[in-house]
């Protein structure tokens, strides 16, 4: 039987851990926010962005140069280049795992397909490093400070390797944000991109030519395509990281309890053999 | 004409990747686009165009006062009196950092005179009218 200074302190360092886990939870609360407050803001842009994306695809619909646009080549998918978008920090639950065993999945799906990844966050590419992996891009410490300029040069980057044909179709895994206790791991392909299809055409004074418009705003288009991706997954990052938390905070409680329980039964079991023994003891002088 | 494109009014919407800036009532809009500025008012024709560096100006319905926006590319839309401004980046008049700005300016200004410190003159050029359009907008509040 373990002594009581022993359960003592195995209480204490119950409850530091406790501590801890409950301050981590406030602040994946308060990060939370702000990220979910950043997914709002941006979609407004996002919107107005399809929509005049819509309106150019059917004014286009007949022209052959602009439906030429390389950013909407279709090619045979041999080589794919993987955006893996993970957290910089573990503690949030199956976040990472999840992500990591998703992108495993891809790969082997896709026999005789050659993977290259981009490896957003450090858990990724802690992950993917260590394997024997083609890696074209790493980017750590970006959902810190989510910027849409940092996210649009990744964006970039792949936009430059399928114009130059050295992949055949860009993919985008993560966990895209449905509610505080949900989020859904996401594979979505971002090139070739598809255009919105939209009902009427409208019959536009275009400043440049059509084919011209397209050329500079279906870049804008991925780029913000990555930019969504990016602040959803740090906002279902925090939300994860908050549930995981509570749990641990409250598995601490019930820890807590049971540890205490035990602690009072095994001081009244030594009390009890104290007695025992001071009576049996009296008992035996008489 | 259809009665839409007869009201007085605009409706218009400025908006960033990161956020939305405007999105209210206005006489009238002068938006910088690539090719030089551009006025903007009631009933105007359906146009697609890019945008250049410079300031956005608008009249609020609300107030009748002027507004300033810096802006640095993207594109626009005009479609049945809605404007639609989707900017790389923008600012308010009210929220650019003057010194900030200056300083940028300075910089830019020497990066694009001394090739030594291996700045692109092309990209040199564009942050000096980024900076410089940011300063006028600023002024101008």
């Amino acid at each position: 039987m373990p002594s009581l200074i022993d359960i003592r302190r195995r209480i204490r360092s119950v409850k530091n851990t406790q501590q801890i886990t409950k301050a981590m939870k406030m602040v994946s609360a308060a990060k939370l926010r702000r990220a979910q407050d950043r997914t709002i803001a941006s979609r407004p842009y996002g919107a107005l962005l399809r929509k005049v994306l819509g309106n150019v695809a059917a004014a286009i619909a007949g022209d052959e140069d602009a439906v030429e646009n390389p950013l909407l080549a279709r090619r045979d998918e041999k080589r794919i280049l993987l955006v893996l978008i993970t957290a910089d920090k573990g503690l949030a639950g199956a976040f990472n795992t999840n992500l990591i065993k998703g992108a495993q999945r891809f790969q082997t799906e896709r026999p005789g397909v050659e993977v290259k990844f981009v490896l957003i966050g450090r858990k990724g590419r802690d992950f993917f490093r260590k394997r024997a992996a083609i890696v074209a891009g790493e980017h750590v410490g970006l959902a810190a400070k989510l910027r849409h300029e940092d996210t649009a040069a990744i964006a970039r980057q792949a936009m430059e390797m399928f114009r130059a044909e050295e992949i055949d179709a860009v993919y985008l895994i993560y966990n895209e944000f449905k509610s505080v206790a949900t989020q859904t791991l996401t594979v979505a392909r971002v090139l070739p991109a598809e255009l919105p299809q939209q009902a009427s055409p409208v019959d536009y004074i275009f400043e440049e030519s059509p084919a011209e418009m397209l050329n500079e705003l279906l870049p804008k288009y991925v780029e913000m395509e990555f930019y969504r991706a990016l602040s959803e997954s740090s906002a279902s990052e925090h939300a994860a990281r908050m549930t995981a938390m509570d749990a641990a905070s409250s598995n601490a409680a019930d820890m807590i309890e049971r540890l205490t329980l035990y602690m009072n039964r095994v001081r009244q079991s030594s009390i009890t053999k104290e007695i025992i023994e001071v009576v049996s003891g009296a008992a035996a002088a008489e | 004409m259809t009665d839409a494109a007869m009201a007085d009014t605009l409706s218009l919407e400025v908006a960033t990747p990161e956020r939305e800036l405007v999105r209210e009532l206005v006489s009238d809009v002068q938006v910088p686009g690539k090719n030089g500025y551009m006025g903007i008012l009631p009933g105007h024709a359906p146009l697609l165009g890019l945008l250049g560096i410079g300031t956005l100006t608008y009249v609020s319905v609300s107030d009748g006062k002027k507004r300033y926006i810096s802006i640095h590319q993207g594109f626009l839309e005009v479609l049945e009196d809605h404007v639609r401004v989707l900017a790389d980046v923008a600012e308010r008049a009210e929220e650019i950092d003057v010194q900030r700005a200056r300083a940028a300016l300075q910089r830019a200004q020497e990066e694009g005179l001394n090739p030594a410190l291996g700045v692109d003159p092309g990209a040199a050029l564009l942050a000096m009218a980024r900076a410089q359009a940011r300063l006028e907008a600023a002024e101008q509040k």
